[in-house]
């Protein structure tokens, strides 16, 4: 394999999210076709702070048990390497502790022999701190402003590696790279960039590998196998009627980049102005021109910091005198709320510690002030009142004085008592927890690739839990 | 006629937590260079549509993926008290009904 690996790197990308239900056939089936590694990404922003802040994940524990044991399985039966980046959703200490867990108990009950290297990417307040201080962290546009109080303030912070800790892992010996907050390219890229292949090609491949069948034609459920050589890519999907054509391959760099050419990675940006694409087959494409422009060493922050506890209360509106005069009913409905916060809860809190929020679907719920059709006027609205403060007790206190008010509040063209609300729930409030905000749109300029990233080798048959 | 009787999807999503990116996408190489060709699709117009300084809009033309982008700074922070939409999946209305003379 050694010699063969210089001329053509093959991998395979199981599935775009781990967890998200391995089509276990076709990863068998692409297995035969002698892959030098699997690689799978398992995390993502896109459900919103709470997982960052938290430290909590996205997926049931069964569904990445399921998926991760696919891989390490295969990757035992097929003896190559498997690397796993941005564990359990945020990629923070508690998400990566979390999947090793599961890969102990994978590795426990099928009797499997990995060399596991686990890659922390929180990072410490005071590192972040001195280089804040020393000019090393630098926004993103758009960026929230930053200061010691923001990198204090946040519940976690995650560095984003690139592909330098994995290839390290790997130098090292490992098997199985666990990662935490990790670039997603940077998961594939990192094996064919370490034998010398072109760094377009090679981080191109990772892009469009990372989101398992969503550079296909049609999603379903299949597995990506792809190889790349000194001149060219080449990407195909296995399972049933999946295919790659050049459009669908060119499109899927449109996917969730604000530039569909241009990506910014650690070490530098791969540019796709120049890619080209070309059908071999009917499910098969070749990939040329993807190029790679090597940039000062650095590493994008996430963060998030609490926004506070929250209750809600869910309901709606039929009467259509208030529908349409909602805008002033809902503002009358919230003077007398603060009203009698003020009256009730003086002690506790003031008017700048918490929000209320009314969210009318069937009017602007979805687009805000994006809006365009301000004059249309549903036959129902429904409402969800979001009341925020620093504590649940006061929360579910705002949302439970809330609730008369919008029950009973009056309109003119009724004489006589009204109740104008119609409550989903009993009890009414709902206590949400804690929620989180995305506190950072910024680089770190590390003075060392490494130095944001701590590698441990661990043995997974001494379980933790016995 | 209008954008969403030509293109084969519109679509919005989040490009990360603090940008709105937009995709208008079609099945052959007529359509697309119809559109094109039109000029209906511009900073400028995208701006107004979108309540956005020009000089914040991004605008992409895909000939290879058959396809047109635009890209903006999201109004609030995804998850941020306010936001509506996680995802930024529907935020594309907007250019659904825009004329394609």
């Amino acid at each position: 394999m050694a010699n063969e690996i210089l001329r053509q790197t093959r991998f395979i990308s199981p599935i775009g999210s781990l967890g998200g239900g391995i089509n276990g056939t076709a990863l068998d089936e692409v297995l035969t076709q002698a892959p030098h590694f699997i690689a799978c990404d398992g995390g993502t922003t896109d459900a919103g702070p709470f997982s960052l802040g938290m430290g909590t994940p996205a997926f049931p524990r069964e569904a990445v048990k399921r998926d991760l044991s696919l891989i390490l399985r295969g990757g035992r039966r097929a003896n190559i390497p498997v690397i796993i980046g941005s564990a359990g959703t945020a990629g923070g200490d508690i998400h990566v502790d979390w999947v090793l867990d599961i890969a102990r108990e994978i590795v426990c009950e099928n009797d499997l022999t990995l060399r596991t290297a686990v890659i922390y990417a929180e990072q410490d307040k005071a590192y972040l701190k001195r280089l804040l201080h020393a000019n090393r962290i630098l926004p993103l546009d758009p960026a929230p402003p930053i200061s010691d109080s923001v990198i204090d303030g946040s519940a976690r912070i995650v560095g984003m590696m690139g592909a330098e800790p994995l290839q390290q892992a790997l130098l090292d010996g490992a098997d199985f790279v666990l990662a935490g907050r990790c670039s997603d390219s940077a998961l594939f890229a990192a094996i064919p960039l370490m034998h010398g292949f072109p760094p377009g090609l090679a981080w191109h491949a990772g892009k469009l590998s990372e989101c398992g069948t969503l550079v296909c034609e049609t999603l379903g459920k299949g597995v990506i196998f792809t190889t790349i050589s000194q001149d060219e890519i080449t990407i195909r999907p296995y399972g049933d009627g999946l295919r790659c054509t050049p459009q669908s391959v060119a499109a899927h760099s449109l996917y969730e980049n604000a530039d569909p050419y241009l990506h910014r990675e650690c070490s530098g940006t791969f540019d796709l102005t120049r890619a080209a694409f070309e059908a071999i087959d009917d499910v098969t494409v070749r990939i040329r021109g993807s190029e790679f422009i090597s940039q000062p060493y650095s590493v994008k922050l996430e963060g998030a910091a609490l926004a506070g506890y929250q209750s809600i209360i869910v309901g709606g509106i039929r009467d259509p005198y208030i529908i349409r005069q909602l805008d002033s009913w809902l503002s009358s409905v919230r003077g007398y709320i603060e009203e009698s916060i003020a009256r009730v809860l003086a002690d506790e809190t003031d008017k700048s510690s918490y929000s209320l929020l009314f969210h009318t679907y069937g009017i602007n719920a979805v687009m805000g002030s994006l809006e365009p059709d301000s004059k249309y006027l549903p036959h129902e609205v429904g409402i969800v009142l979001e009341a925020t403060a620093p504590t649940q007790g006061l929360a579910h206190k705002l949302a439970q004085l809330s609730r008369q008010p919008l029950l009973h509040y009056p309109v003119k063209e009724w004489a006589g008592s009204i109740t104008a609300f119609a409550c989903l729930h009993s009890p009414t409030v709902i206590d949400r927890g804690p929620v989180y905000r995305f506190n950072l749109n910024h680089v770190a300029i590390p003075f060392t690739p490494f130095e944001m990233f701590r590698t441990q080798f661990i043995d997974l048959r001494r379980s933790r839990r016995s | 006629m209008i954008l969403a009787d030509i293109a084969k999807l519109i679509r919005s999503k989040n490009a990360g937590p603090f940008t709105l990116t937009f995709d208008i996408m079609f099945a052959d190489l007529a359509s697309y260079r119809r559109v094109k060709d039109s000029g209906a699709l511009n900073p400028a117009m995208f701006a107004k549509l979108y309540r956005c300084p020009v000089e914040k809009v991004r605008f992409f033309e895909c000939e290879n993926a058959l396809a047109f982008k635009f890209s903006i700074p999201r109004p609030f922070t995804q998850g941020e008290l306010g936001d509506g939409d996680m995802h930024g999946g529907q935020q594309f209305i907007p250019l659904m009904t825009v004329e394609i003379p």
